[in-house]
């Protein structure tokens, strides 16, 4: 630094700019590679352990969800009264209510369910693990949005095709398991993946319940080092490896789902 | 044996010798307050070509629909190679199937043609054909895909048997079809107006391989608005009218001699 005595104004701004770029970013990107680092000097290995854990949560909440979805479009398309209204109520309610809401509410008023009827027919009390409350609640949420985009998807389909399988003495298991599964795929496709990445991201609104995924494990690293920048734009980065990554596999599935249909560039 | 057969000309006789495959009885359908059929009787014995004609709203398509139960019939009795299907009254009060099994055991000796091909799209025309023989049937799959390659063979289509059907014509889609229902060895051949969606220059070749069916003693029952090959092929034909069989018996006589004014009329009409 100069001497006091000699230091302009404009010095006196560029010196503040510079204190400003300081706050955000360590002082070189040695410094940089370090915090980012996996090894325990760095926060590296953290972020990718809240990564590993948020990629569970989203896997196992979209497999739950595409459980209950296909279980909720058959139900909602073929179902009795009874079981129509109950899945109208369910996709409903949980698409009208803000995940936040629900996740908070599900999970300590689920878990506390679950506990008050253990304790009531006398057993212990558990400790519900943070991984199978968070697939449990975001695929709760997740089974009723697939609900709509499979039940959308079962309509696309020409109904001949169904109507001959069930011509050729198919059972309604083999029906779906054959037919009607591979043959909605096409249309759920495109809905389903982005399903998916919202999944990814919605295992971020866990860290409100203290469940250590990516944007808790990135608040930790940036509170104990203040390299807030540095660390959220991390985590940034690695969200968006996970959307391209998803973006790369989710294409091949589709052109797959597709092999039976000619593209719209081949029709006139 | 329904009532009008008593009134049988001659070449009739040879229908009361065979086994009879199909036996319909008094059917009634109704979708709401529509009467479609008022009380149709049908009966096709081994070997025979039964023809189903009439206008468009007859019923003709409905009826054969019935017979397999993808519409249920309001009342009446079927019969399937001698099995009667059983029918019971759901909650509302429309008739359905009693007994799911049963049901699909016999869907799986009809083999059915629909105006629309209906092939799965998702399968290539080999997966189409296998499909029925190799997960309802518990044929082995190897063995299902030889017989599969002489059944496309036989409509002209062994060298598509890796293509997709939307890559296909609408008269190779139906041939496709009729391969497919070939391959579940069926009972009996129902076809549900196997041309009316194809382009006119499509239509030659589809009926060419139900021709070919026909001549060799195969049960089938179609539904058809081509009056000169219901002439050709048939061995009985049915003429519908608003619900009701107004006249049936051997072609010559329906389309040489008919008795109906209203069949006078429609066969002036359609040719």
């Amino acid at each position: 630094m100069l001497a006091a005595g000699r230091e302009g104004p404009a010095d006196r701004a560029s010196n503040t700019g510079a204190t400003l770029i300081e706050s955000f970013l360590p002082a070189s990107a040695a410094g940089i590679i370090e915090l980012l680092s996996p090894a325990p000097v760095g926060w590296g290995g953290t972020l990718l352990v809240g990564l590993l854990h948020s990629l569970e949560i989203a896997v196992g909440a979209t497999i739950v969800g595409l459980l209950i979805g296909t279980w909720g479009a058959y139900g909602k398309l073929y179902g009795g009264p009874v079981v129509r209204d109950l899945f109208a109520v369910y996709t409903t309610v949980v698409r009208a209510v803000p995940e936040l809401v629900l996740i908070l509410l599900l999970y300590y008023a689920g878990t506390d369910l679950i506990n008050q009827v253990l304790t009531a027919m006398g057993y212990q009390r558990v400790d519900i693990s943070g991984l199978v409350a968070g697939i449990a609640v975001l695929g709760f949420v997740q089974g009723a949005y697939s609900t709509e985009v499979i039940r959308g998807a079962i309509l696309a389909i020409p109904q001949g095709q169904i109507e001959a399988a069930r011509a050729f003495g198919m059972s309604p298991g083999l029906l779906l398991r054959r037919i009607t599964l591979p043959a909605m795929l096409p249309f759920a496709i495109p809905g389903l993946a982005n399903l998916w990445l919202i999944a990814t991201k919605d295992t971020a609104l866990l860290a409100v319940v203290g469940f250590f995924e990516l944007t808790l494990a990135t608040r930790q690293a940036a509170g104990v080092t203040k390299a807030y920048l540095v660390f959220f734009l991390a985590a940034g980065v690695l969200y968006l490896c996970v959307t391209l990554v998803s973006n790369f596999l989710l294409g091949r599935a589709e052109k797959w789902a597709r092999r039976g249909m000619p593209s719209l560039k081949e029709a006139h | 044996m329904s009532a009008v057969a008593a009134a049988k000309v001659p070449s009739g006789e040879a229908r009361d010798g065979a086994a009879e495959a199909i036996h319909v009885e008094n059917l009634h359908k109704k979708f709401g307050q529509l009467h479609v059929l008022k009380g149709v009787s049908l009966s096709a014995r081994d070997g025979e070509v039964i023809a189903i004609i009439g206008g468009s709203g007859s019923g003709k398509s409905t009826l054969l629909r019935c017979i397999n139960c993808l519409e249920n019939p309001t009342s009446g009795i079927i019969r399937v190679n001698g099995e009667e299907i059983k029918l019971k009254a759901d909650s509302h009060g429309h008739t359905i199937p009693a007994d799911r099994r049963q049901i699909e055991r016999i869907r799986s000796k009809l083999g059915m043609v629909f105006q629309n091909f209906n092939l799965w799209s998702h399968m290539t025309l080999i997966e189409n054909v296998i499909e029925v023989p190799v997960h309802v049937l518990g044929v082995k799959r190897d063995e299902a895909i030889a017989q599969a390659e002489k059944l496309l063979a036989r409509v002209g289509l062994a060298e598509k048997r890796d293509v997709y059907p939307a890559y296909l014509s609408g008269g190779q889609q139906q041939r496709a079809a009729i391969a497919r229902a070939l391959a579940i060895n069926p009972r009996v051949m129902l076809f549900d107006e196997p041309t009316s969606a194809l382009d006119p220059e499509l239509v030659g070749e589809v009926l060419k391989v139900i021709g070919d069916l026909a001549r060799e003693g195969r049960t089938m029952v179609l539904v058809t608005h081509e009056m000169k090959f219901a002439r050709e092929v048939a061995t009985h034909v049915v003429y519908l009218y608003n619900g009701l069989v107004e006249e049936e018996g051997p072609p010559e006589q329906i389309f040489g001699a008919p008795k109906s004014e209203r069949l006078k009329q429609f066969i002036r009409n359609i040719g």
